[in-house]
């Protein structure tokens, strides 16, 4: 870990809001992606069986 | 082969899944080499101390910030003359990704500008278009779930990013244009005297290539996702009549 002086606060802070937000920007992506891939799969075989 | 190809929805799943894992990787590689080269193997500024490692998550968010703003403009006007629905969910895709850079921008911004100009905020030209384009970017969401026909809400949205549009310009050349902020000129440039020093633009160079590389992989993964809603509900209105 560098030393980081008087300024440790400023740059910790900086790094953990970035991290905070594009993390939470991640995890929420993949799991809309993660719950509309499987929302579709089930309309889609419910229609498909309802169709065949 | 045309670019057209790809606002066929079926097409853009099938070429971006194939892309994802390599852009996923590539973010990860880039990000990690050049947060890790910047924090913990770069000098302290003579003049900022340890607050310049800011620089490796500010600037690149702050033009990201921007850039993405530019891409969802291209992309609505793409919708406005040539109504091709992936583009302008792509838009849709990519502002929240916009407004998470711009959160991350101001919220660094300020706290290195605490300890260098003695103050969280200030009422200076880039700041200022800086906080007018994170309330654009809220605007935009906010019509886009406000309005509940996709094609109206699709043009709506369009004619806000032209709006909008004026004001990621704004961001982009305020310190150009008002010279009497507290925000110094740009940090890059392709003058090579007004850029920073070579010890910080080499592990700045790889981490606006992670952003920007990260931008690509959640546009990829959020525009198949509106994709996927968007047949979702075509889906489920067929079965409603049905």
């Amino acid at each position: 870990m560098p030393d980081l002086g008087k300024y440790a606060f400023a740059v910790l802070a900086s790094y953990a809001v970035t991290l905070l937000v594009l993390a939470g920007l991640v995890a929420l992506s993949v799991w809309q992606s993660a719950r509309t891939r499987r929302a579709l799969a089930e309309v889609e075989a419910r229609q498909g069986k309802s169709d065949g | 082969m045309s670019l057209w190809e790809y606002a066929n929805p079926k097409r853009f799943i099938e070429t971006s899944g194939r892309v994802l894992p390599w852009a996923v990787g590539l973010t990860a590689v880039c990000l990690a080499v050049g947060l890790v080269w910047g924090f913990f193997f770069t000098p302290d500024d003579y003049k900022q101390g340890s607050t310049v490692k800011i620089i490796y998550i500010h600037v690149p968010a702050a033009m990201m910030a921007i850039n993405t703003w530019i891409m969802m403009l291209v992309t609505s006007l793409i919708w406005i003359v040539r109504r091709h629905h992936v583009s302008v969910l792509a838009a849709k895709a990519a502002a929240p990704i916009g407004l998470a850079f711009t959160l991350v921008a101001l919220a660094t911004g300020a706290l290195w500008g605490q300890p260098m100009w003695g103050t969280w905020w200030a009422w200076d030209p880039r700041l200022t278009s800086f906080l007018i384009l994170a309330l654009f970017y809220l605007g935009y969401i906010t019509l886009w779930s406000a309005v509940e026909n996709p094609d109206t809400a699709a043009d709506l949205t369009s004619i806000l990013c032209l709006v909008g549009s004026v004001f990621a310009l704004l961001s982009r050349y305020a310190v150009n244009l008002w010279n009497q902020g507290l925000h110094q000129e740009a940090s890059l440039s392709l003058d090579k005297e007004e850029n920073v020093s070579d010890v910080f633009w080499q592990p700045l160079v790889i981490c606006i290539i992670g952003f920007v590389l990260l931008f690509v992989t959640l546009v990829l993964v959020r525009t198949q996702t509106e994709i996927r809603a968007r047949r979702l509900q075509a889906l489920l209105a067929r079965e409603r009549v049905a």
